[in-house]
């Protein structure tokens, strides 16, 4: 006797073990049924009705059902492809579509929009029988913000938003109003996602499966300034965008494509290309800097890793009492920014204080909004010009003509080319608290760190939101704490109001597995492995790069020598630090503002 | 067990002492229906009136009994005087002096209160004669209407947590679920589904954290059976609930109950603090080691929150949303905890079934659906009300012997039962039992127990339109099917009433309701579709006359209404064109009119001005 569990699948015998519901089952026996509502990583939801199947249990019943909603049980039959399930698939599709804005070729989702391929496999032609969508019924757009375009004439209502929100950041900004075919998605109490407290952590966008919801695109505003003649353009790589971007072009997530990246950048018209990697790298210098003062002073403990503009705004609106924690460390796009404008003028001829414009390549909506704080202003100019995200990048390297994958590799611009593998592991959730241990060690006890892999830190998947880790420093026992998702966060903010935290420093990112899994990367929402596979490119760069620790990295320690003299010093906190926001003081509405 | 139980028979028989002591009992109905009518005053009236009477009976005094509902809610004000073995019916403030004098004091009953019966035209002087009761069983609602609501005494008087103690004295959580189960009860909410096997499947998950909720949300236009229960008889719901938590090992629970039944939540709310006082609820009920504590939770008029699982996620305190099924609540319920959830009608059974075994209750009713089932009889018929009778009783019995017929001799065409996720029945199933099966099989349901009976004069396409109305606004608009479905069946039901409508319609429409009762998430959606499915069935020929020859075979929908002046009667007043709001009326002084079809808006604006009776409607 074997205790293999099997059912069956459209007259195949498909072995099953742990698989949360049956359409996971049927996806992995190589039969696929579509869904708009489910998504591995969020809560079964059962609305869409698109991935009905015909079960037959072994008494003979017959049932219809969500396959995304029903656990697989040993010895039924199911039917992924019947004239009912059929149907009702049909069906669905042309009510939606009836009810639906059908300006699909100026969409932003066009081509990627699940209901535009879906209608397009399932031959649905005509829905005139059905009531249209008049003009009289749509809805306001609400592009209120710098980050993210909220359409409800392109909403389904399959509520992937809803639950992002709630269920990674435990804020659900966005929720259901009114009832029957009046029902409506939208922020509380129909405000602007600019007038609640949205962190834009674009999470809701990243699981839409249609053009609802949608990041702004600054493309243009980007090719505007590079047809210029008049302006320098300065590009920024953020980590994680370069184990991502290749999936735009057929690559496998995780391949490391940074250098074709910067080969792209150049063709496309940028004069200089830096890594974000290298600021990543400042940020570690500076961080741990900071963490290790505060631990000799026991202040201000723990240490909120300052990064993610999400969890910063989380802080700001929500425990604006709990910024003192929060390290001044500008996030890595914020250091760069300011760091080039004032010496890429010292090292590169033509290039001055007036004409660089600076445009970071971001996995992430949020740093739209970061780049728009008042903090982060210089010489009234915003230090950081436009954000974009991965997203956007792959579309404009698409229209640019350039064939991505045959690009010759281009090395970044010097002299902030060389990052360590510190910088690069930032882009996963754990990344960072890492990276600050590999210094803050050798910062303590003067000695290198001698084993730079901190497993305990790693893991992107749902089980691996809340790491604790604890470190000998030469005696002194220092745990780190490395959560992703704010609803995460918001436990173990918890635990410090109640006094019951033990851990000295609290690494947070909103986006659940982290940078990897931002809200400007390639879609990853059908197959929770993607995040996976980019966080093991990161891993795996940062194993073959020549230095791991940022304190090893020349061009850093160039940078100190030569300009900033030392972590923590005057010249650092001019160009490195940053304040923090109380949302009820002060005129907090200039943080977001389109 | 180690524990002593109280003497339950001795503390029922110390207050059934106390109410023989009030002498004359005059029942007065307190139900949401008689207050409406203004029972309030009348109750006030007689307790200012027979203070100081002594009755013709001899008895001590008078006492006045405010009680839950009768069932006979439109003859309200109900006044029953048991002992005087009559019921008077339409009772006002003014008449309750005359009752007092005349009957109470000097036995000569009231002649003109008393009820008509509908097919003699004559008085009916004793209770057992009124056709509307006598053919009724009433075990559900046998003490709404006969006692205090809110009075635990009154309760206990007429049995009240003997059940439960019986149920204490045994200790066996499994006797309790076998009887239940050997009794045959099914869930009188709607889906039927056997209730001791509901009570096994969260037995099956006892040993932490159970609870057992009473779904009160009763939404079915034009149904009130549980607010009755609620309303008069609030100790049975609670004692059925309390044994439910002991047979599958829960200590708390929750009873649902919608917002708009502030009465009926008074009263439980009442009858539960008294309960837990007296020890009846609470902690170590009745001396045992049991506890049990019941919580109210106001649901803000929801029809989907009666969907048990939007209901779990109502009182949760989210958006009251179906969730999808599996898990079922027996294993993953309120809070992520198994909970049983029953209707109030179905826990309303439970202590009598305890009390009097699984045998009692099974020889009622049918084959496969046993016990008695209590409708919301409404519509066009002579008595409206609450009533109770045997699975099983023919559509005939109740309406033409409890109902008395069909109002004003109209001739009956059909009866929609099981409000909005029902669907009709016609003439020819008159004779047929009703039991959940039998409903089922002719395209309808035993649902909560909304009866609404239609006469001749009622479209039916209308009725289609009216319950599809509902369901689209009570949607949840969580699933597509359900939401958008229904919307488009509404869209074309509204057209076909217009006149407007196509045969094509007819096909959109059956593809719709095949879509949306196959792929909905939940009950609601998956039952919206049938009053369209079952109308179509049966009166299809009407569908197709609103649609093909643009006539209203009931002459009911407004837009299919033609109004044409008779040349012959019109004497050329000019008083219908002055009258006309449109201008559609021409005609010269003294000269036959014609109405201009065209421009008409059937507002009826000119039959009423025509002082020769000269425009007739078509």
């Amino acid at each position: 006797m074997s205790d293999k569990k099997t059912l069956i699948i459209n007259n195949k015998e498909v072995e099953f073990t742990d698989e949360p519901n049956l359409l996971e089952v049927i996806r992995k026996a190589g039969f696929n049924v579509p869904t708009f509502c489910y998504r591995p990583d969020l809560t079964q939801y059962g609305a869409c009705r698109m991935c009905v199947v015909e079960v037959e249990y072994p008494n003979g019943r017959v049932v219809i059902n969500s396959s995304c909603t029903m656990p697989p049980e040993a010895g039924i039959k199911v039917k992924t492809n019947t004239e009912r399930t059929r149907r009702i698939r049909k069906t669905v599709l042309e009510l939606l579509l009836a009810n639906h804005d059908r300006e699909c070729t100026t969409c932003d989702k066009s081509g990627k929009c699940e209901l535009q391929q879906y209608a397009e496999e399932y031959g649905i032609k005509d829905v005139a029988k059905y009531v249209q969508k008049k003009e009289r019924d749509y809805l306001p757009i609400d592009d209120s913000n710098p980050a993210i375009v909220r359409d409800p004439n392109k909403c389904i209502l399959c509520g992937a938003c809803v639950r992002a929100c709630a269920e990674f950041q435990g804020h659900a900004v966005l929720g259901f109003a009114n009832r029957g075919s009046k029902t409506v998605v939208q922020p509380i109490a129909g405000k602007s996602l600019a007038s609640v407290d949205c962190v834009f952590c674009g999470q809701c966008q990243a699981v839409c499966p249609t053009g609802a919801l949608t990041i702004k695109n600054n493309v243009n505003d980007v090719w505007n300034l590079i047809t210029d003649p008049q302006k320098k353009v300065l590009a920024q790589i953020a980590p994680s965008v370069r184990v991502a971007i290749g999936e735009e072009f057929g690559l496998e997530p995780g391949e490391n494509s940074i250098k074709l990246v910067n080969a792209a950048l150049k063709e496309i018209g940028f004069d200089l290309v830096f890594d974000t990697n290298f600021s990543a790298d400042l940020t570690i210098m500076e961080e741990a800097h900071e963490f290790v003062e505060r631990l000799s002073k026991g202040e201000n403990l723990p240490l909120f890793t300052s990064c993610c503009p999400a969890w910063v705004r989380y802080l700001e609106t929500q425990h604006p009492e709990m910024l003192n924690h929060l390290s001044s460390c500008k996030s890595p796009q914020g250091m760069l920014s300011p760091v080039l404008r004032e010496l890429v003028p010292r090292y590169f001829e033509g290039f001055s204080e007036e004409n660089i414009n600076i445009v970071s390549i971001m996995p992430c909506t949020a740093k739209k909004v970061e780049a728009k704080r008042a903090q982060l202003r210089r010489n009234d100019k915003f230090e950081t010009d436009v954000v974009l995200t991965t997203q956007e990048l792959a579309q404009m390297i698409k229209s640019a003509g350039i064939d991505f994958k045959s690009l010759e590799p281009v090395e970044g611009d010097s002299p902030f080319a060389q990052y360590s593998g510190a910088g690069t592991i930032f882009g996963a959730s754990g990344g960072v608290a890492e990276a600050a241990v590999r210094t803050a060690y050798e910062f303590v006890t003067g000695e290198p760190l001698s084993d730079l892999d901190i497993k305990g830190m790693r893991g992107v998947d749902k089980n691996h939101r809340c790491k604790d880790v604890e470190l000998d420093i030469k005696g002194n026992k220092v745990k780190v704490r490395v959560v992703s998702t704010l609803k995460e966060a918001e436990k173990s903010l918890k635990e410090i109001k109640e006094g019951k935290a033990d851990f000295q420093m609290l690494e947070v990112m909103a986006c659940p597995g982290g940078c990897i899994n931002g809200g400007g990367q390639p879609r990853s929402c059908d197959d929770s492995h993607i995040k996976e596979k980019r966080a093991q490119g990161l891993y795996k760069e940062d194993t073959e790069l020549t230095y791991r620790r940022s304190n090893d990295n020349p061009d850093i320690q160039k940078l100190y020598r030569e300009y900033l003299e030392a972590p923590g010093s005057h010249k650092a906190h001019e160009l490195l630090h940053t304040a923090y926001q109380d949302k009820f003081k002060g005129s907090y509405k200039n943080v977001v503002k389109s | 067990m180690t524990t002593t139980l109280i003497d339950i028979n001795a503390e029922q028989q110390k207050v059934k002492d106390a109410i023989k002591a009030q002498g004359l009992r005059v029942l007065v109905c307190a139900g949401t229906g008689c207050v409406a009518n203004g029972s309030l005053k009348v109750i006030e009236r007689f307790k200012e009136l027979g203070a100081d009477v002594r009755p013709m009976t001899h008895q001590d005094k008078v006492t006045i009994v405010p009680t839950g509902c009768h069932g006979f809610c439109e003859q309200g004000v109900l006044v029953v005087i048991p002992d005087l073995d009559i019921t008077y019916v339409k009772v006002h403030v003014e008449d309750v002096e005359e009752i007092v004098e005349s009957h109470i004091k000097n036995g000569k009953p009231v002649e003109r209160l008393l009820y008509v019966d509908p097919k003699t035209n004559e008085h009916v002087f004793k209770n057992e004669e009124i056709n509307f009761y006598a053919k009724q069983t009433r075990t559900t609602l046998a003490n709404c209407g006969e006692i205090n609501a809110e009075s635990l005494d009154e309760a206990l008087a007429v049995g009240a947590y003997q059940a439960l103690h019986k149920v204490l004295e045994k200790g066996d959580s499994q006797w309790v679920i076998d009887e239940i189960t050997k009794s045959g009860l099914r869930g009188r909410g709607g889906g039927g589904f056997p209730t001791g096997l509901k009570w096994k499947f969260t037995a099956a998950n006892r040993g932490g954290k159970s609870y057992v909720v009473c779904n009160g949300d009763e939404g079915d236009p034009g149904a009130f059976m549980d607010r009755s229960v609620m309303e008069g008889d609030p100790h049975k719901l609670l004692e059925g609930m309390a044994i439910a938590g002991y047979a599958i090992g829960a200590d708390e629970a929750y009873i649902y109950v919608r917002a708009e039944y502030p009465l009926a939540i008074h009263r439980l709310r009442v009858a539960i603090a008294e309960a837990e006082k007296r020890g009846y609820l609470g902690n170590n009920i009745m001396g045992s080691d049991f506890n049990f504590t019941i919580h109210i939770k106001e649901g803000a008029g929801a029809f989907v929150c009666g969907e048990e699982t939007a209901l779990i996620a109502s009182i949760e305190g989210e958006r009251g949303m179906p969730r999808p099924k599996p898990p079922f609540p027996a294993n993953k319920g309120l809070f992520g905890r198994p909970t049983l959830i029953n209707n109030v009608e179905t826990l309303a059974n439970v202590a009598p079934i305890i009390l009097k075994g699984a045998d009692w209750f099974s020889s009622m009713g049918t084959e496969k659906s046993k016990g008695t089932k209590t409708f919301a009889l409404t519509g066009e018929v002579n008595n409206t009300g609450l009533i109770e009778v045997p699975m099983g009783t023919t559509l005939r019995e109740i309406v033409f012997d409890i109902g008395g017929g069909i109002r004003g001799g109209k001739k009956f065409k059909a009866v929609q039962i099981g409000g909005p996720s029902g669907g009709c029945l016609t003439e020819e199933h008159l004779d047929l039992p009703m039991d959940y099966d039998n409903l089922i099989a002719a395209g309808a349901m035993v649902g909560s127990g909304g009866l609404v009976v239609m006469n001749e004069d009622t479209c039916i396409v209308e009725v289609a339109r009216f319950f599809m109305n509902f369901t689209q606004n009570e949607s949840c608009g969580k699933c597509v099917p359900c939401r958008e479905g229904t919307k488009n069946m509404l869209k074309i039901l509204e057209r076909i009433v217009k006149g407007k409508g196509e045969m094509k319609d007819l096909e959109t429409l059956e593809e719709l309701a095949v879509a949306v009762k196959d792929g909905s998430l939940c009950g609601l959606g998956k039952t919206a579709p049938n009053p369209v499915l079952s109308t179509l069935k049966y009166f299809r020929d009407e569908y197709i006359a609103h649609i093909k020859d643009k006539r209203c075979p009931a002459g009911v929908c407004e837009a299919m209404k033609t109004f044409e002046i008779d040349p012959e009667l019109c004497k050329g007043c000019t008083k219908c064109a002055r009258n006309c709001p449109v201008g559609a009326i021409e005609g010269t002084v003294r000269n036959p009119h014609h109405i201009d079809q065209s421009k008409c808006i059937k507002c009826g604006a000119c039959i009423n001005s025509c002082p020769f009776k000269a425009i007739k409607q078509k």
